[in-house]
Formats: C-alpha cells, structure tokens, sequence
C-alpha cells in the first residue's frame, strides 16, 4: 500500500504539492483562464523556493478569487466583494515579514474595490497584487464591468455598453505603484517571469492579467472557447516599449503588454515601522500622563 | 520547502513595552473625554492595531489611538473609507493582533457587511460606534441611540451581536477591556455602543494598576484541532502556524473549506454561531439596578439617557414613589430574563432613549406589563423634567 502511494505521488506533478488536494478538480469552466493564473502562480513560488508558509493569500469575491481560495495550498483569506485589498493592508502591518499576495477579478478590484486599489498604490505598501482582467463580472453569469470594451452586449448591457472602461494598469501606475505590468493568459512565461519579479521587488505590485471566460464573455463576442482567445491575445499583443512609439489609433484593438512602471519608493509597513521605533526613542507624543489630577 | 518560522504572532509581540508604556499611567486619575476613555482601556486590555476613518464625533478615539500605539508598538493606520478600515483589522486579527476600529452612523453602516464577515469568521475584534444623530448625516455632530437595532440587526442573515453600553467615562475605559475580553472569550465582534454624549463629555476616571485588570487572551489551537467547528466555540489559528488556513464569510465546513450548497452544512454553522451568544446571555449580561427591590414602576435605560433617567428616580423616590431603574449595560444579547422577572412584579415599565422607541419595543416583547416609551430625538439629551413627566400614572 505504502508502495503504491509513493508510486502515485512520484507520478504526480511537481507542483502538485502546491494544491489544496481534497478541493479538486477546480470549479472553473472549460477553457477558463483561472487555471493558467493558478499554475504560473504556482510555478512562481515554486522557482523562487518560497515557503508557503511565509505567503498569505488573499482574495475577493468572484471567479478569479477562486484560484488561491480554496485551491493554492498556503494561509488563505478569502474576504467580502472588492475588498481583499484593506484586509491585506491590515495583515501586512501585523506581519510585515510574510508575503501578502491578492488575486482577484476586475470587477472586484477596479469595480467595487477601486478605491482601494488607487489608495494601496499611493501608499506603496509591500502588497502583490494579480488582477484577473476577463473584461466581465463572470461569477454572475456575465454583467457588465468597468473593463468592458464599449459596444459589447452583456447581460445587463443587452444593447452594447454605452460607457468606456478603465486602462487599469496604466492608472495604478499613475497612482504610484512601485511595479506594474500587464500580460495575459497567452503570455505564460512573461507571466511567470514578471510574478517573480512582484513577490520579491519591495512596495505595491500591480500586474493585470488578461485572461479569458469563454462562458460569460466570450460568448457573447463570438469566441465560444479559450483557444480562440488565446490567440487573440497572440496577435493583438503589443510590447510596451513598441507601443511607447505607436499613435492612439494604431494602438486601437491592440493589447500592450510588458512591465508599464518600476519606481523606487519607500515602503508603507518600513516606513510606519521607522517611525514607530523613533516615536519610542524619543517618547514623543502628549501623553494623559502631563494632564494627570492626582 | 523550508520550514520557517512558526510562532504565533501574539505569542512574540512585546507585551513587555505595553506594561512599562501603560504602567505611567496605572494608578492615576485624569479628567478626559468618553472617546479618549475608550481608547485607553483598549490599549489597557491589549489593542495594538487600530485602523480607522474620521467622523465626529467618534475621530478623538483616532486621535488618541494615532498618539499612543506607537509606544505599546502598535500600530495606527488611516484608511479610505469605514469599509476599509473594518477590512483592515479583520485581516490584521487573523496575522495575530487585537484589533479595533472606531466610528458613528454613516461609517457603521458602510462597516454592516464586514460585521457579518466577522461573526461568520469568528474574528474578535471591537468596533466602537459613538452614535450621532442620523438617518444619513443627519445633525453630524449631536448625540443620539438611534443605532441600537443597527447594532442589533444591521448586517444580514441570521447572527447574534455582543453590544455594551458605557454612561460613563470611566465605564468608557471599562467596557473597552471588558469589550475585548468579550471577543476573545466568544470568537466574536463586539460593538461598544457609545452616544456622542459620553464620547464627548468629560470626566474623571482612574487607570487601575495593571496587576489588577483581567485581560483575556486569545485561545489559539495547540494541536490540529478545528477552528471553525467541532467546540461550540472553537479555538482561532493565525496566519503563518503552517496550517495552512482557509478562512471564508461563505458558508464553511468545520474545516474552513467552502460549502455554501449543503443545507445542513449552513444550518450547522449559522445555529452554533446565534448559540454560542445567545446560550450565554446571562454570562454576558451586565446591568445595574437601582431601588428595585419593592419598585412597582420600573425605568429601563442606557447609556447617556440614563443619568437623567437617574435624576426623575431619585425625584419620584423622595416624593414616596416605588419606582426603581435597571441600567442596562449590554443591551445585546438582551437581557431576557432579567427584564421577565422584573416586569412579572412591576405595574409599568418606562424607557426614556435618544431614539423613537427602538428598545422600547424590544422590552415589550418580554415584558408582563405595559412599556410606555420616553423618547426624545434631536441631539439633545433628556432633562430630568422630561423623564419625571414623562413616566404618567404613577
Ligand atoms: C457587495 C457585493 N455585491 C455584489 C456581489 C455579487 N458578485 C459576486 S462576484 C461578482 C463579480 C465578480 O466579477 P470579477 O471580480 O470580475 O470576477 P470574475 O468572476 O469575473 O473572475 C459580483 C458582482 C457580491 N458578492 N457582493
């Protein structure tokens, strides 16, 4: 018997030991982008040796929230729609040595979670941050999101969307994240690559992954599987550095992909620490102590 | 894999700076507002993280907690919004801190869905709400207790709430400790439901020694028990044991894993959940009483309301009157029984509160006699006149 299960366990895939074993197979749709997220995720930890037990991650509400909750093996918060983000914020302060990693969808962190988002960024605090952009609330079946691309039917925008969606890279650049990059599902060892380069580069890390839900989104623009997807991100992929010297309108249809901004930048959770330890130098403060009546 | 380093955050904090920094202050009187009160007794019972938004009038507890974290090595920060900040110290209480937030009506109704995120998680923390006069911004910086079946029921679905009460700033200091022993003893949110008026009244109180403060301290799992199920309240794990733990608002098996379809898992969850309060109402259950024993009038309030209420007994008393008062301290769980035998032997119960009758009517449901309610809304406290008047008939 013990045999046997070294047998199976040696057939396994090396990074099988990254799974939540007892939640498998994944829930996710067929030709869904959450697995290939979820793998280069997994390869990622698994090439920089970490110790899961030095990661926390945190999600939000929505499909893509789903690829470390329940099925990446390591302390998971899995928290209220849009806000993975403050709960990470809380859980860095308290534990600035680990890794705090959140995965989420686009309508759970630019939709709801906006707010947050521009804000963890403006901070700079040591947050990795994975966005899985399908351009549509996918969980719900397929409503419109503020990625949407304008004219696209959805479920709550039967006659095309009326509105224009974000860039959201480009704004969580803007806002001062210190590492920002956008690649897709295509993109798997870019992907790969530029995950590495979030979990050990210091302060706020931004990366937006185009990722495709055949069922909720690409049904509805005539791309009925993942493959077709895929290869549309093959070909309308433009590098940064080539778009950089591209006009608006030969940019139009085109996805650019490739690190968008790496600034230095202090640290939140470094800096708040800093200061903490000088206060209690020089016990400053007003203190009840001074205004004592007996 | 490497192992790492496992230790329990609460285990390895330095509880050594919080004493010495508190010890200064042990054994001395002040004169203070009810909102720096509240802050003092949470660093007293342990708070080292406080995430936070301002609004009058509850801001003086930020401002305080801004001040002095720092020297317990703790840790202030300022969010976006109340949504947040809620996030906030729930994330920062599964990394292994005693947490707290602080805000008034229009913040602790963004806080209502992460409240419910807390009591399904079974995350202790302390939420002060020092209510103001609403609905919506209302008069921003009055007092009021319109916030009491807020407290009560303002998340959805089925759960039970832990609410104190302060009418004091040195029960303000009290009810903090008492607040957050409250969380750890029940893996639950407390709500310290204070009233503009004690967050902004000032007044002496004493900072005991810390010898003599009981603080409770997180039950944490020693071995690989389950912690969310199997006890009725089960011990917490933190991040970074190597237990790898899902926590989630869905709807949990006993292991924190999903299951938001099995009928029985949910009713399981959800029923122990209500239980573990509910069932231990009278353990938490805090109330003073006042000249009940032959009253045959009975005022019930709380809070700010409470000292006036105090003033119309001690009138209504001199002139011969059998009228007695029950101050409730926790007003959630409601103090069932207490209110049953009570009302079982009175001929009228009266509740004068800054609402238009919110408790008044949850005294009626267990209540033998009539409830006729005092109330008063506009962000001014009962006078005594107004209380004395008030309670006709007797
Ligand atoms: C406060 C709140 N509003 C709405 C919902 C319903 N809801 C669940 S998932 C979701 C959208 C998820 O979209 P996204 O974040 O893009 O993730 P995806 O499923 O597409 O991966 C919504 C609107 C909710 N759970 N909570």
């Amino acid at each position: 018997m013990a045999d046997q299960k070294d047998k199976a366990d040696k057939r396994r895939h090396r990074l099988f030991k990254y799974l939540r074993k007892e939640v498998l197979p994944t829930a996710f749709c067929p030709g869904c982008g959450c697995g290939i997220v979820l793998n280069c995720y997994a390869h990622a930890v698994d090439e920089l040796q970490m110790d899961p037990n030095d990661l926390i991650s945190v999600t939000g509400i929505g499909c893509s929230s789903w690829i470390p909750s329940p099925y990446f093996m390591g302390d998971t918060l899995h928290t209220t729609h849009g806000r993975p983000i403050p709960f990470a914020t809380g859980a860095k302060v308290t534990r600035p040595d680990k890794t705090l990693v959140v995965i989420a969808g686009d309508g759970d962190l630019i939709g709801i979670g906006g707010n947050h988002l521009i804000h963890a960024a403006r901070r700079n605090i040591d947050i990795k941050v994975f966005m899985v952009n399908n351009l549509i609330y996918g969980m719900t079946g397929g409503q419109l999101a503020p990625t949407t691309p304008a004219g696209v039917p959805t479920s709550t925008s039967p006659y095309g969307n009326v509105e224009h969606p974000f860039e959201i890279a480009e704004l969580v650049a803007a806002a001062g994240a210190s590492y920002v990059a956008r690649w897709t599902t295509f993109h798997v060892f870019p992907l790969m690559e530029s995950m590495q380069k979030a979990l050990t580069r210091k302060g706020f890390a931004f990366i937006e992954i185009r990722s495709q839900c055949p069922i909720s989104y690409g049904r509805r623009i005539g791309k009925r599987t993942g493959t077709e997807a895929l290869q549309e991100y093959k070909e309308t992929a433009v590098r940064a550095q080539e778009a950089a010297e591209m006009t608006p309108e030969e940019l139009a249809g085109k996805i650019v992909v490739g690190r968008l901004a790496e600034r230095d930048k202090s640290e939140f959770t470094a800096n708040l620490r800093q200061l903490n330890d000088e206060i209690r130098k020089k016990d400053a403060g007003r203190r009840p102590e001074d205004w004592s009546i007996s | 894999m490497s192992t790492g380093k496992k230790k329990p955050r609460g285990k390895t904090r330095s509880s050594k700076l919080r004493t010495d920094y508190l010890s200064r202050f042990a054994g001395r009187s002040y004169f203070m507002q009810g909102d720096e009160s509240v802050a003092y007794g949470s660093l007293y019972a342990g708070c080292d993280f406080f995430a936070g938004y301002p609004i009058t009038p509850a801001t003086e507890v930020a401002e305080v907690m801004s001040a002095e974290l720092p020297h317990v090595d703790g840790y202030y920060i300022q969010m976006e919004d109340e949504i947040a900040s809620l996030s906030a110290v729930i994330g920062a209480v599964w990394a292994g801190s005693k947490a707290m937030t602080a805000t008034s009506g229009p913040g602790y109704s963004l806080m209502q869905e992460n409240i419910g995120y807390a009591v399904m998680t079974e995350t202790p923390c302390v939420i002060v709400n020092v209510q103001r006069s609403g609905p919506s911004t209302g008069q921003a910086t009055m007092p009021a207790q319109g916030d009491v079946m807020q407290a009560r029921w303002g998340t959805h679905g089925d759960h039970e709430m832990i609410a104190l009460a302060p009418n004091s700033v040195q029960e303000c200091f009290d009810l903090a400790i008492e607040a957050f022993n409250l969380a750890e003893e029940y893996r639950t949110p407390v709500i310290v439901l204070m009233d503009g008026e004690v967050g902004h009244m000032r007044e002496r109180i004493t900072m005991p020694p810390l010898k003599d403060v009981k603080i409770r301290e997180r039950k944490l799992v020693t071995g690989d028990e389950m912690i969310f199920g199997g006890d009725e309240i089960p011990p917490m794990a933190e991040f970074g044991l190597g237990r790898f733990i899902h926590v989630t608002g869905s709807t949990h098996k006993e292991t924190g894993i999903r299951d938001v379809q099995s009928q029985d898992v949910h009713e399981r969850l959800v029923t122990r959940l209500c239980r573990k309060i509910a069932d231990n109402r009278d353990r938490i259950a805090r109330y003073e009483e006042m000249n009940l024993e032959d009253a045959d009038y009975v005022l019930i309030s709380y809070g700010a309301t409470s000292r006036p209420a105090a003033g119309a007994l001690l009138r209504a008393r001199a002139e011969g009157k059998k009228i007695g008062m029950l101050r409730l301290i926790t007003i959630w769980p409601f103090p069932e029984g207490k209110v049953r035998e009570l009302t079982a032997r009175a001929k009228k119960v009266f509740v004068p509160e800054m609402n238009l009758g919110q408790l008044s009517r949850e005294i009626e449901r267990f209540s033998k006699c009539d409830v006729v309610s005092i109330p008063k809304i506009g962000g001014i406290t009962h006078t005594i006149d107004e209380i004395y008047n008030g309670m006709k008939g007797i």
